[in-house]
């Protein structure tokens, strides 16, 4: 069992980082349930 | 066709001390909902006086008096360095007090929403006399102030937004309409700052350039506010508007937005306009934002540092049909985030910075300098967003390595010889790749370098239509000297000519 599998996720992303659709792109290989993504803009 | 030129910049700031207490978001959000807290009894103590203002490194390097090579030799934080015998003027623009801004918003006031009692007016008139690029004709427009009764009047009965200074109401911003909040005294406070501040860049972008005002043909406005009414939220036209307040008579414009990415649209449609043959000198400009001052105030505050969103920027750009001296900018050579190139780093990076340069068949390392989100990193990083700057250079260095351009252990030699450290205050637009524009237009000209790219970012997302986000770039090039005129006929009008004259030919051998 993966480290995500079964957990809720809820990402926030960084513009000038990881944006939150790349994260959530990584998180389709596992079990994984995201419940809130979002990317933020911290500048 | 010929390629267009950056023919000359203007850089301003406005120190606002009353507008981070009163305008920002971050304080108008805490007086909401948590209106006694210690943040907004302490933050009066945490502001600068004008003179720190002014001779703070990043702002001096803003309006050009010194170089971001010379801001890079002092380490950070610089909020407690200071540059001796600073001057509040530079050679890209200037650096405003709030009294003299008060005074040109009231100026930029069209309809007469605008009060400032009759004291402050005199005081405020007399030091925009004495202000070099403020003519009698604008002067005139302060008229000779109000009653401060009619003043309170209007806060106090009428929803007028009070206008502060030195933690004193010296005026007021009345609404235009009693019930659209488009066009509430909130809104026209904000969208008057913009028209001011924009304003003060272009009358500094036309003056440090010798630039004749009625030469301008377009101005585009690109900063993140809306003018409009409830009709038509976003109509605009700040970009009309400014250059009706600045005597560029012979231009009308309009306005871009895309977050921060707009001046970078902007410069690329101006870019466009002028190759094309449509107009021949067309400003991109933009005011500032006092939404975003003391945006990261609490933890300037908590780490008991001065609040140094303490400013508005501005800035214009002219874009003209080239001179055969000035940079060009290569159309040719324009990068952009689509709808379908994906939100990773790499892909990110991919289309704004490699998509372009294999197009001139270019390597990351023959752009002298990456103009990128310039944010002061004396700004963010004490309030957790780290160097935004430098991280966006690690990006661009790393995709490098990754195509065989730089070795891995140059990664950050790249960072220092083809990056920058940001200086620009952190209003969104401002510091999203034009802050460069002035210093690499120089630095090209004076053949120090020869390409820079200037790379805009815009969180799209904020406005809550789509989750993406958008970014755009261009190359400005050394100018190679020939112009259209110069050259006669164009390489592709050259190859057509041959292209018709082999097919005429061909028909003969098919004909016999």
């Amino acid at each position: 069992m993966g480290r995500f599998d079964g957990k809720k996720i809820i990402i926030i992303g960084d513009r000038d980082g990881i944006p939150a659709p790349a994260i959530e792109e990584c998180l389709k290989s596992t079990e994984a349930e995201v419940v809130f993504s979002s990317t933020e803009c911290f500048v | 066709m010929s390629f267009s030129v950056v023919k000359g910049s203007g850089y301003v700031l406005v120190h606002t001390p009353d507008m981070i207490i009163h305008s920002g978001t971050t304080q108008t959000s805490e007086r909401i909902v948590n209106p006694e807290s210690d943040y907004l009894k302490n933050l009066p103590k945490f502001l600068r006086s004008y003179d720190e203002v002014v001779s703070y490194p990043a702002n001096q390097t803003y309006i050009g008096n010194i170089t971001p090579d010379e801001l890079s030799q002092y380490d950070l934080p610089w909020y407690d360095k200071k540059i001796e015998n600073a001057d509040r003027f530079g050679k890209f623009g200037e650096i405003m007090p709030q009294d003299e801004f008060i005074g040109l918003m009231k100026i930029a006031d069209a309809f007469d929403l605008v009060k400032l009692n009759k004291e402050f007016t005199v005081s405020v008139k007399e030091k925009l006399q004495k202000h070099p690029l403020i003519s009698d004709d604008l002067i005139a427009k302060l008229k000779d102030g109000d009653e401060m009764s009619d003043i309170n009047k209007s806060i106090n009965e009428l929803h007028a937004e009070p206008i502060y200074n030195d933690n004193k109401i010296v005026g007021c911003v009345k609404r235009a309409h009693e019930i659209d909040i488009n066009l509430n005294a909130h809104t026209i406070f904000e969208n008057l700052v913009v028209k001011a501040s924009g304003a003060l860049a272009m009358l500094n972008l036309l003056d440090k350039n010798s630039i004749n005002p009625q030469d301008i043909e377009y101005v585009i406005e690109c900063s993140e506010e809306a003018c409009g009414d409830m009709n038509q939220r976003g109509g605009g036209n700040f970009a009309k508007s400014i250059a009706e307040m600045t005597g560029c008579v012979n231009a009308t414009g309009s306005d871009t937005r895309g977050f921060c990415a707009a001046p970078t649209h902007a410069l690329i449609e101006a870019a466009a306009l002028v190759q094309s043959g449509v107009f021949e000198n067309v400003v991109i400009v933009a005011g500032g934002a006092t939404a975003k001052l003391g945006m990261n105030g609490k933890d300037h505050v908590k780490k008991d540092m001065p609040v140094l969103e303490d400013v508005l920027g501005g800035f214009a750009v002219l874009v003209s049909k080239n001179d055969g001296k000035n940079p060009i900018l290569r159309t040719d050579l324009v990068g952009r985030h689509t709808v379908g190139t994906g939100s990773s780093p790499q892909a990110v990076i991919t289309s704004l910075i490699t998509a372009p340069l294999d197009k001139g068949e270019l390597k990351i390392t023959d752009i002298d300098k990456y103009s990128v989100e310039m944010q002061n990193p004396d700004v963010t990083k004490p309030a957790g967003a780290g160097d935004v700057p430098t991280s966006n250079y690690k990006m661009i260095g790393a995709l490098g390595v990754k195509r065989n351009e730089l070795e891995r252990k140059e990664l950050n030699n790249f960072v220092t010889k083809h990056g920058m450290p940001g200086w620009a205050p952190t209003q969104g637009h401002i510091p999203s790749g034009v802050p460069y524009i002035g210093f690499g237009r120089e630095a090209i000209v004076n053949e120090e370098i020869n390409r820079v790219m200037i790379v805009g970012k815009g969180s799209l997302f904020l406005g809550r239509m789509t989750n993406l986000f958008d970014g755009v770039s261009i190359v400005m090039e050394k100018n190679s000297g020939k112009t259209e005129d110069s050259k006669g006929v164009s390489e592709e009008e050259v190859k057509g000519l041959v292209a018709e004259a082999m097919r005429e030919f061909a028909s003969h051998l098919l004909g016999n």
